[in-house]
């Protein structure tokens, strides 16, 4: 028998904003616990919610991005259940009416392009975190009611690996639009994983299985791999499955059921009374989609086209998205926007890495690469020279030809300055030249070597080696 | 005694030097002192405080400082929060919660100049209209102790009509600052929804709840709700409507003003006395030149189930956070859900349990369509009810309550009809109007009577004038109860 | 009116004495047979109200604003340990 496997994804998000979903409280990872609070946010009795107009920015931002509508009318829920970390015991949230629907992501997959379909993307609250110690639990609400973006798919992801393409492509689809820093370490990503199995061809979904609160996408990939085999284990036994929730164990590779009591999911919904419904303006929507970026797929496929920069180099760019920015801002007049990439990749990236740098703090201007790239192809300066007058206009922010100007470091392609330091070489290494005469050619590379160092980089190689063949020939 | 005076006779006399704010708060303490053991009106108070805050005040206008109620001591309904001071809401549940935080009318009467002082009794998170489901025990009438003073604002009606304090704060999700106001013979305000911040009021149902004060004539009516009025950045559910001069707009003339008579409010169970001193009222203002329109509100009967719906549902969910987790009498348990399950069976009160219950249950997977979505369709009829009646009428009177106050204990075992009682003040928080109770008359136990008076939103300039211009043609307001 | 009342308690986490039990259950069935009412209405068609003035697109910008101190936010907990509420085990 043959199976397929049926996953649909719901990522939660925490939106890059300054303050909380309701109140003033700052945004914050890693601060000292309960002092992100006030009575808003800790649900102290008589506190009341102000949504944050940035994070409904956010939301929208993020559904043009993810191609969704954006609706007229979005309204407030709430979801009741008791949970600790849960400061008003209900959760704010977006149930039938959220503020973007109907979406898609498309990504690079097995060769092709993937595509996903998004259901949803609806704005909630965060709640508070809880530590566990051997008798006690405590509880940090810090984090509780940061805004949270819950993205929704369709059930149209077939393999772990196309889940775990999908979120790759998610993420660096809200870092590029700004919406979020998708920061796993600081669990600004977390996942809820529906699985279900059946055999091919049916068109029936099979009973569902929930992995809930992943906060990886390998440990995504690698729980939806165990949970298909597992599934199709129990119905080759003739087991019957059980629509439930599960959690993925990372130790040990396997999920295991939740105690959860029978109940426990009448949610309550019903709309928040103290908050009112949001109807984005044309004006407002416009304003957004100002904002809109486009998405590194579109990005590094233009890259390629336009720029014929390999795909490897693309990607790099792509990849940064403030040095793609930077490089397409440096290359826009240049001749050679290949050889600009090249600098940008391998040099300037170098350099920031070491110096720890922003692009934005750069000293030189957006003209110098180029400039660069130019005297080189010109056979004005060699490209170790290059190196040297790139280390120095990183540091003083010099424009190259004054670097140039200034260390006279301007190639010598003159054969009548050359020759004297041909000369001198060719005196000071008898061996080698003996050497080139009896046939050895490549002594012909050690003689060259040493007017190079003679001249300090700047003799023009092409010219020193007819040179050097012409007197040892003559 | 300054305490026995109005805000604005208070204010005259305070700026003319005849008394100091802290001979009216000494007043107001010494009163309590005197008759509150038996009355029961306040949960807490602290009397240094309010004389510390009385000097401030006394200093301020020394200095030439001004104020709407600057120095006038003001009673606080315990379920709004007051910086650095208890709040308990009259619920066990929350234990020794002390508020890190103002509410917003606080913090405006603050900046008018009022003395802050004491926490007046009510109903267990404002659930009940007779003040008799405190943890603090039962308030009692002034007219007649053996009597409820009404309620969820019991203790805020109390402590006005017995001069124990100059104005207090109370709030109204279904009646109840009007209902007190009447069954204790003082003036009790609802404003239109919105028009006063919520922030830092304990919310029972949020969708209906509004803070409004509970004085001792019209004006101070006026005078207060000038001072809460506005919109609030911290309360999305406060309107930026302007705020109009309400004091100024005490004419003393009804000429014209067009007062509906609702036919639907001929409800069996309506006291004959209240019925005709309500009768007497009105000719009073037709006499005046008001023109009395009967008018039809069909939905009537739908109002007392429709509410009771919406705002247990609403209440399910607000009262959740009192689980014994971040503040409040905690029980312990051996996992967080039993801890919840056992603070809140013993924190909360009876008639607090059986509505959130209620309310759970209406919300509950397989009912919420049955229940709660029809009520919130039968609150689009009964609001458009108003609205249409409003195209005609400017104001809308009737009895605030069917009968006088009546006996401590005497509906405490029947909820349902302790709810129906609630019968005429309860569509205007349905419908977010404003409404307003003043004293028209006495029962021959001599228990006070109360007239109604509704308004469409943000109508309050009319309902005031109209009530100020009946309250100013009879003498009620001049009658006290014999306490001492 | 039969009240599933164990589930109902449950779900709103009130631990009810069985005196309680036997008392509110009638009082919660007269509730509920009087509420019963609104269905003689035909509402088809009628839009529900969830608020009482019908406001939109009320927000706050993105500003900080003071929080409380880690102190003044514990003020009030029953039981903590190195600035955390404390609750029984979580067991999930």
């Amino acid at each position: 028998m043959e199976y397929e496997a049926v996953i649909g994804l719901e990522t939660h998000v925490q939106l890059k904003t300054h303050t909380k979903m309701w109140c003033g409280c700052a945004n914050e990872y890693g601060s000292e616990p309960n002092t992100n609070v006030c009575p808003v946010c800790l649900g102290l009795p008589g506190a009341l919610p102000v949504p944050n107009a940035e994070a409904l920015r956010k939301t929208a931002l993020t559904g043009f991005l993810l191609n969704c509508d954006v609706p007229s009318y979005a309204k407030w829920d709430r979801k009741n259940y008791f949970y600790p970390d849960n400061p008003k015991n209900y959760q704010l949230t977006q149930l039938d009416f959220p503020s973007t629907v109907s979406g898609c992501v498309e990504f690079e997959f097995g060769g092709g392009v993937g595509k996903v379909r998004v259901n949803r993307a609806h704005l909630e609250e965060d709640v508070g975190k809880s530590f566990h110690f051997s008798d006690f639990s405590g509880v940090d609400f810090n984090r509780a009611g940061v805004p949270l973006l819950e993205i929704v798919t369709e059930p149209d992801i077939s393999s772990p690996d196309m889940a775990y393409e999908y979120l790759n492509a998610l993420k660096s689809i809200l870092e590029y639009g700004g919406v979020s820093d998708c920061d796993m370490e600081k669990g600004q990503v977390r996942c809820d994983v529906n699985i279900s199995v059946r055999q091919k061809g049916d068109t029936e979904l099979g009973e569902k299985v929930e992995i809930k609160n992943m906060n990886s996408f390998s440990g995504v990939r690698r729980a939806a791999r165990y949970e298909i085999s597992r599934q199709m284990e129990v119905i080759e036994s003739g087991g019957e499955l059980v629509q439930e929730t599960r959690r993925w164990d990372d130790d040990a590779g396997i999920t295991d059921g939740m105690r959860t009591k029978e109940d426990a999911h009448d949610y309550r919904y019903f709309p928040d009374p103290d908050l009112m419904p949001h109807r984005p303006s044309e004006e407002w929507l416009a304003a957004v989609r100002e904002e809109v970026v486009e998405l590194p797929l579109a990005r590094k496929r233009r890259f390629m086209t336009s720029f014929q920069l390999p795909e490897s180099g693309a990607e790099v760019l792509v990849a940064d998205a403030r040095l793609g920015d930077y490089f397409e801002e440096v290359s826009g007049e240049g001749k050679n926007p290949k050889l600009v990439a090249n600098w940008v990749i391998n040099n300037l990236r170098a350099k920031l890495v070491e110096t720890g740098i922003s692009i934005a703090d750069l000293k030189f201007s957006s003209t110098a690469i180029p400039e660069l790239v130019g005297l080189v192809e010109e056979g004005q300066i060699s490209s170790s020279i290059a190196q040297e007058i790139f280390a120095d206009m990183f540091e003083t922010g010099k424009d190259p030809k004054v670097i140039v100007e200034e260390k006279g470091l301007s190639q010598m392609s003159d054969s009548g300055d050359l020759e004297a330091f041909c000369r001198d070489a060719i005196e000071a290494n008898p061996g080698p030249v003996d050497d080139f005469r009896k046939g050895k050619e490549t002594a012909l590379n050690f003689l060259k070597g040493q007017v190079m160092k003679a001249s300090r980089g700047k003799a023009n190689p092409q010219v020193v080696g007819d040179l050097l063949v012409k007197i040892l020939n003559g | 005694m300054p305490n026995s005076l109005t805000i604005h006779r208070l204010i005259e006399r305070l700026n003319s030097g005849d008394v100091t704010s802290r001979q009216a708060t000494e007043a107001c303490l010494n009163r309590i002192q005197s008759i509150d053991r038996e009355l029961n009106a306040f949960i807490g108070f602290d009397s240094e405080e309010a004389l510390t805050q009385a000097d401030v005040a006394d200093k301020t206008r020394a200095n030439g400082g001004e104020g709407a109620l600057l120095g006038v001591p003001i009673a606080i309904k315990d379920a709004i929060a007051v910086k650095d001071h208890p709040l308990n809401c009259a619920s066990k549940i929350l234990g020794d919660f002390v508020s890190p935080y103002d509410a917003t009318v606080i913090r405006k009467l603050r900046n008018a100049g009022a003395i802050v002082f004491g926490r007046v009794n009510m109903d267990e998170f404002a659930m009940g209209s007779s003040t008799e489901n405190s943890s603090h025990g039962p308030s009692r009438n002034p007219w007649n102790i053996k009597h409820i003073p009404g309620g969820s604002s019991g203790g805020s009606a109390v402590a006005v009509a017995a001069d124990e304090c100059v104005a207090s704060l109370g709030s109204d999700t279904g009646g109840s600052i009007r209902q007190p106001a009447a069954l204790c013979g003082c003036v009790g305000l609802k404003p239109t929804y919105g028009r006063v911040s919520r922030y830092g009021l304990v919310a029972f149902a949020s969708s209906l709840d509004q803070i409004g004060p509970l004085t001792k004539d019209v004006r101070d009516s006026a005078t207060m709700l000038q001072v809460i009025a506005g919109v609030d950045d911290r309360d999305s559910t406060s309107v930026s409507e302007a705020v109009p001069d309400y004091s100024s707009n005490l004419t003393g003339d009804v000429k014209g003003l067009r007062i509906g008579l609702p036919r639907e409010y001929q409800v069996d169970g309506l006291d004959s006395e209240v019925k005709d001193s309500v009768n007497s009222a009105v000719e009073c203002l037709a006499e005046r030149g008001a023109e009395i329109i009967e008018i039809s509100l069909p939905h009537t009967e739908y109002a007392i189930a429709t509410y009771y719906i919406i705002a247990t549902a609403e209440a399910s969910a607000n009262l959740a956070r009192f689980e014994g987790v971040r503040y409040g009498a905690r029980v312990n348990g051996s996992d967080p859900q039993e801890m919840n399950s056992k603070t809140r069976g013993i924190g909360f009160g009876e008639e607090v349990k059986r509505r959130i219950i209620l309310g759970t249950y209406v919300l509950s997977s397989g009912y919420y369509d049955a229940y709660y979505l029809r009520a919130q369709k039968v609150r689009t009829l009964i609001r458009e009810d108003y609205l249409k009646a409003f195209e005609e009428v400017d104001l809308i009177a009737s009895p605030t309550t069917p009968t006088p106050a009546f006996k401590i204990g005497e509906k405490v075992d029947d909820p349902l009809q302790m709810y129906l009682s609630d019968i005429f003040t309860i569509s205007c928080n349905l419908a977010g109007l404003c409404g307003i109770s003043i004293p028209c008359g006495f029962s021959k136990h001599g228990l006070p009577i109360g007239l109604q008076l509704q308004g469409r939103p943000f109508g309050e300039p009319d309902l005031l004038r109209c009530a100020h211009t009946y309250e100013q043609a009879t003498d009620w307001r001049n009658k006290k109860p014999k306490l001492d | 009116m039969n009240v599933d009342l164990s589930r109902v308690v449950r779900l709103a986490r009130i631990e009810l004495t069985s005196e309680e039990e036997h008392r509110i259950s009638p009082q919660l069935a007269a509730v509920l047979r009087y509420v019963e009412k609104l269905k003689e209405l035909n509402v088809e068609g009628v839009e529900p109200t969830a608020h009482a003035v019908p406001l939109e697109n009320v927000l706050r910008e993105d500003e900080l604003r003071v929080s409380l101190t880690q102190e003044e936010a514990l003020s009030n907990a029953p039981k903590t340990v190195n600035g955390l509420f404390v609750v029984p085990k979580i067991v999930e």
